[in-house]
């Protein structure tokens, strides 16, 4: 019996179950706290017609980017693509479909979702065409748009640390839109940089608990900077 | 002379206060961290998830887990927090964050601003924006007053997509400083060697001038 032993030895146990059309949350903002490692495995998967929750697309040869070229993505639901030059070509072209999402309203769609909850109301937005087609409401004398949640068949998803029954930790700004999608997921995978046992972690210091996690998986990181600036000596 | 980047930076400056947290945008409003006043305690916000953002690290120091929202490696500075994209725009949509300053294409006398999109060019996203008009109160867009052609970025209603509606209540120009109120734009002062009648001339909207209209101090 495993109980709630859930680290898996193989990206392939880690992505179990990932089929064809379905949707996927993955964690990151730019290439920060992204998870190479199952990104890695999708594109050796070869899945097809996923729909992507991800605050950005990676770049043209790492991160999302790598599942954009080889058009393994169908729909992406993104704040900001900017860095990406496949994104945009194949989001010209229409081969992509695109919904640009405002950052804080994706972060709450994806908290929301992982909550039950199934839509709020946000002012963001409202007068912009963000909010064609949405039903729009006054409380208390300002407008608010109605936000539908978010949830996913997988959140893939890095952490710092978890120990072997998905307590995670997260590390600086690496957490980012992780510690949320650990929530929305019916499956959520967690590739890590340090495995530990039950009982190491301090209760007080975790940041999600192991409730919301069903795989853990040990992954190497590559972490590669997007912008790299250094002080002047 | 229209003010360089710097000189906005400097001005914004001024608007800081000792305690205020901050959310800086990508371009000339990042340049604002570089002239807060001696003495004073100012905490930088950074959307990604970070409160308390520093200088930009060595590279002994340099940290791929550490970036602000340009994606460019930062550091943090006593005191610092690290939370996640929900908890961050909770802090921006809930009326936290003191001063955002943030760059547009476009503003009108409604308030209205654009920033975000040009139709039939590229289409980058807005990222946090949004988010960043429509949760705060205390708001300095900083722009060009117009186009390398002269044409007026500051309009009777603005011709691009719009990021917020009714939401910006101070500009601050290369060639002015303007608050927004009552459907107009009120010119608050002029840059150093700026006439009333350029700044006139080159904004398309309703736009009242006071019988004395101050240069601006740095």
């Amino acid at each position: 019996m495993a109980g709630l032993y859930k680290v898996v030895d193989s990206y392939d146990q880690a992505l179990a179950g990932l089929n064809d059309n379905m949707t996927i949350m993955v964690g990151g903002f730019g290439l920060c706290g992204i998870p190479e490692g199952l990104i890695n495995h999708m594109v050796k998967l070869g899945t097809k017609g996923l729909t992507a929750i991800s605050n950005n697309a990676g770049v043209d040869d790492f991160g999302l980017g790598l599942l954009l070229q080889n058009k393994q993505i169908s729909t992406m639901i993104a704040s900001y693509v900017g860095e990406n030059a496949t994104f945009e070509r194949q989001m010209l072209s229409g081969e992509l479909n695109v919904i640009l999402t405002p950052q804080g309203t994706l972060a709450e769609k994806i908290r929301a979702g992982g909550a039950g909850i199934p839509a709020f109301f946000t002012a963001t937005g409202y007068g912009t065409p963000v909010a064609d087609g949405k039903e729009t409401r006054e409380i208390k004398g300002r407008h608010f748009v109605l936000e539908e949640s978010l949830t996913a068949d997988f959140a893939l998803i890095r952490a710092w640390k978890a120990d072997t029954m998905g307590n995670l930790v997260f590390r600086k700004t690496a957490a980012n839109f992780n510690p949320m999608m650990a929530t929305a997921g019916k499956i959520t995978v967690v590739e890590v940089e340090e495995i530990v046992e039950p009982g190491e972690l301090d209760p007080d210091h975790i940041h999600t608990p192991g409730i919301y996690v069903d795989r853990i998986i040990k992954g190497s990181f590559e972490k590669r900077i997007e912008q790299r600036t250094v002080k002047k000596a | 002379m229209a003010l360089s980047r710097e000189q906005l930076a400097q001005r914004v400056a001024k608007e800081l206060k000792d305690g205020y947290y901050v959310n800086l945008g990508i371009g000339i409003p990042t340049l604002v961290a570089n002239y807060i006043p001696e003495g004073m305690q100012v905490m930088l916000q950074s959307e990604n998830g970070l409160l308390g953002m520093g200088e930009f690290p060595t590279e002994e120091t340099i940290d791929p887990d550490l970036i602000n929202a340009g994606k460019q490696t930062v550091t943090a500075v006593k005191g610092a927090s690290f939370f996640s994209s929900a908890e961050s725009f909770a802090m921006i949509r809930g009326g936290h964050v003191d001063l955002t300053v943030l760059g547009a294409f476009e503003v009108d006398v409604e308030g209205s601003i654009a920033s975000w999109m040009i139709p039939g060019k590229l289409v980058k996203g807005m990222g946090g924006a949004m988010d960043l008009v429509a949760g705060a109160d205390n708001i300095i867009v900083t722009m060009m007053h117009a186009d390398k052609y002269g044409n007026s970025k500051l309009l009777p209603k603005c011709e691009l997509p719009l990021t917020g509606f009714g939401c910006i209540k101070r500009v601050l120009t290369d060639l002015a400083f303007i608050e927004i109120k009552d459907g107009a734009f009120h010119l608050l002062e002029r840059a150093p060697g700026v006439s009333v009648e350029e700044i006139v001339s080159k904004t398309a909207g309703k736009l009242i001038v006071p019988e004395h209209v101050p240069e601006m101090q740095f």
